[in-house]
């Protein structure tokens, strides 16, 4: 089969795999306390509910009890005390637990008998199916469900079953909907059309193929419809609607004791616990069935990027005195370290220093997954997730940011160090109006009035070029193109007048003609404001519009720093110069273009000495053995290479 | 076609009302064509085969199914729902006297929701860890606790024994203000456990997600106060699912308080659908739930119209 369409199933046989997977299901449930106690009470309430009636079968119809001995708490005779007729609740309990039950089991089988086939149907067909079964879907869903269920009983009267199923058929709609979302995912998978092609039926397709791998959500659903129908059948039971007396139920006893309320208050606790815990039970059992279901998917499907939020940090070092500047820097920072992990425990940044002079342009330049974003956002002290900065030094006019309180640090945010970022469109709040936002930032800042933070928002996207300030403040982003957003977020950075901006790939989402506008926009910007910019990109192209000096990062580290005239005409690390000769822009028509083999090595996983040795085709021993420093062989020049001289003969060679 | 997205919203809303009540409405008479007990032997235990045919007459029981439901949606079209089998009262004079009630259990309910839950929520998603784990622990007690059992341990503790509130009975809020507030503290308290648990579940949820997005790491960076970023952007964010969760929950009460009105004695809507459900007196059942059915559409319609108060992208596109 596999060799006639030329793809692979992705299951080997699905049928062998789906009995392996139940019962692998089953083990990993077997590892989860909570799990494990809801199946073991659950067990319980499935056995009390056969056993009960059969050991004591007088107590369904049984009318009274001792009538010298009603209402009487827990005591040896009558472990749980006796009701209002004198009879033992302890046997009622139990025996009522039948008819409770029971009626779970109507509606949760009504429900998926329904549900189940009409979600497979709607998602494996697709088209007017679907859409059918939609509207039917939305149409029960705006029923009022309980009602209808009183209409039931109030034609087929003290009728439990028309009850529960009329409850069941009111729930299926979640049903279709959620096997409907579950099935459309695995329709797309190769093994489906491997089994279309080779000719089997749909329905052993659906039942075989699509169904195995589904089992998790319907068993995560059963057990909340069990949950949900065990509320409504003792609901209805305490209300008399379902079950004649005098037979036992939970629901029922709950209604005996409501009424013998005001003489003894115990009668309503037992089965309420009883209702309560098995309750629970479902809830636990679903929940954990739910994980683990879940973590196998993880597994075989994409990783789903952890939910991270990007918030500030607290300093991590207690601030030692800043001393004097040495140089007349804005921004110095001296052996910046942060981590990531519990307890700091992985770096992603390592022992990083360069520093920004007054309305500089400095280009911070690298592959992704080098650690430049990171850089660029410890310096506001916006790491994601439980980032960490460890150690090291943050000198911006004057004041360490690395533990400045958090308080402080928000007046440099917005009003000294701005930032704009790489996806513009998403990074304006889609629910606010553009001129609201702006506003917000100005008053934030300046502390206008709002009418006054209103007119200069307007004048803030004047100053980006923006055609007609007025309408575009009325906009809401998503009215917004990209490069009009990029502009308004640029706007934004402005509103506090700030002395260096950081831009993260600003050009990177837009089209080419765009992105030369918004490089013209920051250049003049520089120009104009004296601002200083730090400019993270990994285009070369960009770097040499815009900056004055780069610094190269790899794995974490600074492995050049140099002015761009020099660095562009003659490299010292390897790594420079390969990233150089990788650059579209370098490459000929017609050549293919250079590229250097091999990835980023992830935080945790750095090479010992020398990061990027594996990658490197100088690599010596040396390299391998023990931290490369930085070092100088030139004024304004830095190389974390030892062979840089090497690759200075080199360029004499082979670059021209 | 409208122009107006707002209008369409209502538009479509409504269309899909009309085959809803029609449905809803002509889905009773089916069933009591089905029904194995006939209403007759229920209103006259030992009426005689003359008196038989007389009451099946009046209650036009002797005409086709088709034509009996024929005759009840011209008249529920002209706003007659019918009498009631065992009372003779009219349909609509009972929805009439008997949704204040309702309405006086629901509404608060529903404010309490929205305070406690989306306040519990936001302050979970603020804060996270022990705090956000509580809310978790508590949400599956909320589930698991039945409103007419909470009911009845409230009352056997408020009531019976500390005599601090009434017990059952209801008294408008026309008549006294004070005495229709503590007659209501205790149902609210049962009903609106669950709606809380679920809406500062799902909140905390909207948060966590609008917390983790760029925008708000923007504000972050834009030196945008705390205070600013939680109640003021991410929270106008966060709405949108809250208004969702909300109007499921609101559907959920209206039929949720016919146990609580039972455990409190309240003469309200759900009350009035348990004692006709248990006289199987179907024109009181029947018009309730066609009742019922079109405050839902009204309840969706609010929703909808909320959307697009809280999105500028529904309202705009």
């Amino acid at each position: 089969m596999s060799t006639i369409v030329g793809i692979e199933p992705v299951d080997g046989t699905p049928a062998v795999a789906s009995t392996i997977e139940s019962a692998s299901l089953f083990r990993r449930l077997l590892r989860r306390p909570a799990a494990v106690v809801s199946m073991v009470w659950l067990a319980i309430v499935v056995v009390v509910a056969i056993a009960a009636p059969i050991i004591w079968p007088h107590v369904a119809t049984q009318n009274a009890g001792d009538i010298f001995d009603v209402l009487k708490g827990p005591s040896w005779q009558h472990l749980l005390g006796t009701d209002s007729d004198g009879r033992d609740v302890l046997q009622r309990l139990l025996v009522g637990t039948r008819v409770t039950m029971l009626g779970v089991a109507e509606a949760v089988l009504v429900t998926l008998a329904i549900g189940v086939p009409a979600g497979l149907t709607a998602g494996y067909f697709g088209g007017r199916t679907d859409r059918a079964l939609g509207w039917l879907t939305d149409l029960t869903l705006s029923l009022p469900g309980l009602a209808v269920v009183f209409v039931v009983l109030s034609i087929f009267p003290d009728s439990m079953l028309a009850g529960m199923v009329t409850l069941g058929v009111i729930l299926s709609p979640y049903t279709t909907r959620v096997v409907r979302s579950a099935t459309l995912p695995i329709r797309e998978e190769l093994y489906i059309a491997a089994a279309q092609v080779a000719g089997l039926s749909r329905s052993y397709i659906i039942v075989r193929h699509v169904l195995s791998r589904i089992v998790g959500v319907v068993i995560v659903l059963g057990a909340i419809y069990a949950a949900t129908a065990l509320v409504t059948q003792t609901g209805l039971a305490y209300l008399g609607l379902i079950v004649r007396l005098p037979a036992p139920s939970w629901g029922g006893m709950v209604g005996d004791g409501i009424a013998a309320l005001t003489n003894q208050s115990w009668l309503i606790w037992p089965p309420g616990i009883a209702m309560t815990l098995t309750v629970v039970a479902f809830g636990l059992l679903g929940d954990s069935v739910r994980d683990v279901t879940a973590e196998r998917w993880s597994v075989a499907s994409v990783q789903r990027p952890s939910r991270r939020l990007a918030r500030p940090v607290a300093g991590a070092v207690v601030a030692p005195p800043v001393p004097a500047s040495a140089t007349d820097a804005l921004l110095r920072v001296e052996n910046l370290t942060v981590a990531f992990g519990s307890k700091g425990s992985v770096r992603v940044i390592d022992d990083v220093s360069f520093d920004i002079s007054a309305g500089e342009a400095v280009g911070l330049v690298g592959e992704s997954g080098c650690g430049k974003t990171v850089t660029a956002m410890s310096l506001i002290r916006l790491l994601p997730g439980d980032g960490e900065i460890v150690g090291g030094r943050i000198v911006f006019d004057g004041r360490d940011l690395a533990c400045l309180p958090e308080k402080e640090l928000r007046r440099v945010r917005g009003s000294e160090i701005g930032l704009i970022s790489q996806e513009p469109m998403v990074s304006l709040n889609p629910a606010f109006r553009v001129g609201w936002q702006l506003a917000l930032s100005v008053r934030t800042h300046d502390g206008l009035s709002r009418r006054a933070a209103h007119a200069r928002a307007v004048e803030l996207l004047r100053s980006v070029h923006l055609p007609d300030p007025e309408l575009v403040a009325r906009r809401y982003p998503h009215e917004l193109s990209g490069g009009m957003a990029q502009r308004v977020a640029i706007a934004r950075a402005l509103a506090g007048e700030p002395k260096l901006l950081i831009a993260d790939e600003p050009t990177t989402a837009l089209d080419v003609t765009v992105q030369a506008e918004i490089l013209e926009l920051l250049r003049e910007l520089q120009r104009e404001r004296g601002m200083a910019i730090l400019l993270v990109t990994h285009d070369w192209g960009v770097v040499a519009d815009l900056c004055d000096r780069a610094v190269v990062m790899y794995a974490g580290q600074v492995v050049e720093r140099a002015a761009l005239t020099p660095l562009f005409r003659e490299p010292l690390h390897p790594y420079t110069r390969a990233l150089l000769l990788s650059d579209p822009h370098n490459a000929l028509g017609g050549d293919e273009l250079p590229w250097i083999p091999g990835g980023v090595p992830k935080p945790g996983f750095w090479p010992q000495g020398c990061h990027f040795h594996p990658r490197c085709r100088y690599a010596t021993e040396a390299c391998r053995q023990r931290p490369i420093p930085l070092e100088h062989p030139a004024d304004a020049r830095q190389t974390r290479c030892i062979h840089h001289d090497r690759l200075h003969h080199d360029q004499l060679s082979v670059v021209q | 076609m409208v122009r107006n997205p707002v209008v369409r919203v209502v538009v479509r809303r409504l269309y899909l009302a009309v085959p809803l009540l029609f449905v809803v409405s002509a889905l009773s008479f089916l069933l009591s064509s089905l029904a194995p007990t006939n209403v007759l032997d229920v209103l006259l235990p030992n009426g005689s085969p003359a008196q038989y045919v007389a009451l099946a007459h009046r209650l036009g029981l002797d005409q086709p199914v088709y034509e009996q439901y024929w005759h009840w949606l011209v008249h529920a079209l002209g706003g007659n729902l019918g009498t009631s089998y065992t009372t003779g009262q009219g349909v609509k004079a009972l929805i009439v006297q008997r949704f204040p009630v309702t309405l006086s259990l629901v509404v608060p309910t529903v404010v309490v929701m929205f305070l406690v839950g989306v306040g519990a929520g936001v302050v979970s998603a603020v804060h996270g860890g022990a705090v956000g784990r509580l809310i978790d622990s508590l949400t599956l007690v909320g589930f698991a606790l039945p409103a007419f059992w909470v009911g009845a341990v409230l009352v056997s503790f408020f009531a019976v024994k500390i005599h601090l509130l009434p017990a059952i009975g209801y008294v408008s809020l026309a008549q006294s203000p004070g005495d229709w507030a503590r007659s209501m503290v205790l149902p609210v308290v049962a009903l609106s456990l669950l709606p809380i648990a679920v809406m500062a579940r799902q909140t905390r949820e909207a948060m966590m997600d609008v917390l983790a997005s760029e925008h708000v790491r923007m504000a972050w960076a834009n030196g945008i106060p705390p205070r600013v970023i939680f109640f003021k952007l991410a929270l106008k964010n966060a709405s949108m699912r809250a208004v969702t969760v909300g109007g499921l929950q609101v559907i959920g009460l209206l039929t949720g308080t016919v146990f609580v009105e039972q455990v409190f004695s309240l003469p309200g809507l759900g009350s009035g659908l348990d004692t006709a459900a248990s006289t199987g007196d179907l024109p009181v059942t029947q018009g309730i739930v066609v009742f019922f059915t079109v405050v839902i559409v009204a309840i969706n319609l609010i929703v909808d119209l909320l959307y697009a108060v809280l999105d500028p992208r529904v309202r705009t596109s």
